[in-house]
């Protein structure tokens, strides 16, 4: 098991509002975290950090190379996938149109339509709408997209930021079935921001707790669901 | 009746102006949102640039792509210079800067070339393409380029990678930035596109207002005028804004008493505010919805 990423005192800023108080933590390859944690606890802004998009300060290592302080698009492109909060849609462009945009750091023409094609096959629903402005997709279709989206990048690893949110049980019990084939099959390692702790700690192997911007509490998912007050504050029984 | 298809004619010759120098204004509140007030002084500069080659002794047509390439360059060298460090400035810097520049160029015009009128040639002749001459060679040259600029930017816009990435970028630049996409570049990118098709417009504009610093002056505004009318998010729409606001300054001015040649130019300001009173997104625009 090889660390994917390393993340050491990482603190994150918007404007003088400090957000992230010196995070530790490591992503093994190939392996599914989810980090959870109340409103404002600084799930969305660590995710947004590892992508450059708040301003942060502390050591982000990919595959052994510092991403601190990198444009988002530079980060993108060393295989970093972000889904963001709202899904990130493009939503007067159709739906071929917001998957081709999410190959767009890849020129291997044959291949980008093969991973489209792959793409429609996880996500039937998203093929019989091709041509579909995305904006008028529903809600659990657009979290198809953009996880669809991330996955045209080709991916080592993908930060998925709530994507249950919004969506009928159904619809996010589906989700996650994907989400776990595409972390089995396609070999894609997956950092998991979750409000619904006890889906996360289903499909992830280790789950890091955050507190207004600090790591309380770390292990593998199992250990995590066990813990008493984990259980009473974030699964609810 | 007869004086009224006449005026329509003609309303649609100098609507090609309007609609020429409409679709730049629309290509660069594309890429940044707002409308650049120094874009009539940088098409006019241009075509200064396109006049001076020729009197080098340049031929027409390898001194208007010339021009075209090298306002090109100026828009992007601009954006990169200018307007990249001002990113994330609020939108008044970025006023003040669109004005500091319309001064500016127009100064330099003024110093390098003088204020002189000068003669500027068309390529398509002078002469009126039917007997009765309602209409000359040049005015219908200039209405096949800008239809011809239109689908081109059609084409490039829904077919070409690089057009999608352009409209992703204006679209969502923060999910544009993390399909990898240079955001910054693609922005650059438009304002080398919009001086570029500036140029084209003051090109075809000087032989009929002829060649000065101020020769853009009222022309920036009809464009805008067009650009409203059309709506500022449709290029398709600030082509026939453009026609539209030529035929009813024209038909104003002949048939409402009392708005002569005076009166014209406040046409374009009323339309500007009609059409922003009663409907903000133009003929052809896409209403802006959020969700909230």
């Amino acid at each position: 098991m090889t660390t994917l990423l390393a993340v050491r005192g990482l603190c994150a800023f918007y404007g003088p509002l400090q957000v992230l108080h010196g995070l530790d933590f490591d992503l093994v390859r190939g392996g599914v975290t989810c980090l959870l944690g109340a409103n404002g606890a600084g799930k969305t802004t660590t995710l947004r950090a590892l992508t450059g998009m708040v301003r942060t300060t502390g050591a982000l290592r990919f595959e052994d190379v510092s991403i601190a302080g990198k444009a988002t698009e530079d980060i993108v492109r060393l295989g970093i996938a972000h889904v963001p909060e709202g899904r990130g849609t493009f939503s007067r462009m159709t739906v071929e149109e917001n998957l081709t945009l999410g190959a767009m750091t890849r020129s291997d023409k044959a291949a980008i339509a093969a991973d489209k094609e792959r793409v429609y096959a996880y996500f039937p629903r998203l093929a019989e709408r091709r041509q579909q402005q995305a904006g008028t997709l529903s809600g659990g279709e657009q979290q198809m997209l953009a996880i669809g989206r991330a996955l045209m990048l080709r991916p080592k690893l993908m930060l998925l930021d709530e994507p249950s949110f919004g969506l009928a049980p159904r619809v996010v019990e589906e989700l996650f079935a994907i989400l776990r084939v595409l972390n089995r099959e396609e070999r894609v390692s997956l950092l998991l921001v979750e409000q619904n702790a006890a889906l996360a700690l289903d499909l992830a192997d280790h789950a890091y707790l955050l507190e207004t911007g600090r790591v309380v509490m770390s292990g593998p998912a199992a250990e995590i669901k066990r813990n008493e007050s984990v259980r009473r504050a974030y699964l609810g029984y | 009746m007869e004086i009224l298809i006449h005026q329509i004619l003609a309303g649609l010759a100098t609507g090609g102006i309007y609609a020429c120098m409409a679709l730049a204004v629309v290509m660069i509140y594309q890429a940044i949102d707002h409308l650049n007030f120094a874009q009539g002084e940088m098409a006019m500069f241009s075509t200064f640039i396109a006049w001076q080659l020729m009197q080098w002794g340049v031929p027409y047509w390898s001194a208007f792509l010339l021009t075209v390439a090298i306002s090109f360059a100026g828009g992007l060298a601009l954006e990169r210079i200018v307007f990249a460090p001002l990113r994330h400035a609020p939108v008044l810097s970025h006023i003040v800067v669109f004005i500091a520049l319309f001064v500016i160029i127009n100064s330099l015009a003024g110093f390098i070339w003088d204020f002189s009128i000068k003669a500027f040639p068309s390529p398509f002749g002078t002469r009126p393409l039917f007997e009765l001459g309602l209409l000359s060679a040049h005015d219908a040259g200039m209405m096949g380029v800008t239809v011809l600029l239109l689908v081109l930017l059609y084409l490039f816009f829904r077919h070409t990678r690089i057009g999608l990435a352009m409209r992703a970028a204006a679209a969502n630049p923060e999910s544009a930035r993390l399909v990898g996409i240079r955001v910054g570049w693609m922005v650059a990118l438009g304002w080398g596109m919009a001086a570029a098709i500036g140029a084209v417009a003051g090109m075809l504009i000087a032989p009929v207002v002829f060649l000065e610093p101020n020769m853009m002056l009222s022309i920036l505004l009809y464009g805008f005028a067009g650009a409203v009318v059309g709506g500022l998010t449709s290029p398709g729409g600030a082509v026939v804004g453009g026609f539209a606001v030529g035929v009813i300054e024209n038909l104003a001015g002949t048939f409402i008493p009392h708005v002569g040649r005076e009166l014209k130019l406040s046409i374009a300001l009323a339309l500007i505010v009609a059409v922003l009173t009663i409907k903000p997104s133009g003929l052809f625009g896409r209403r802006i919805t959020t969700r909230v």
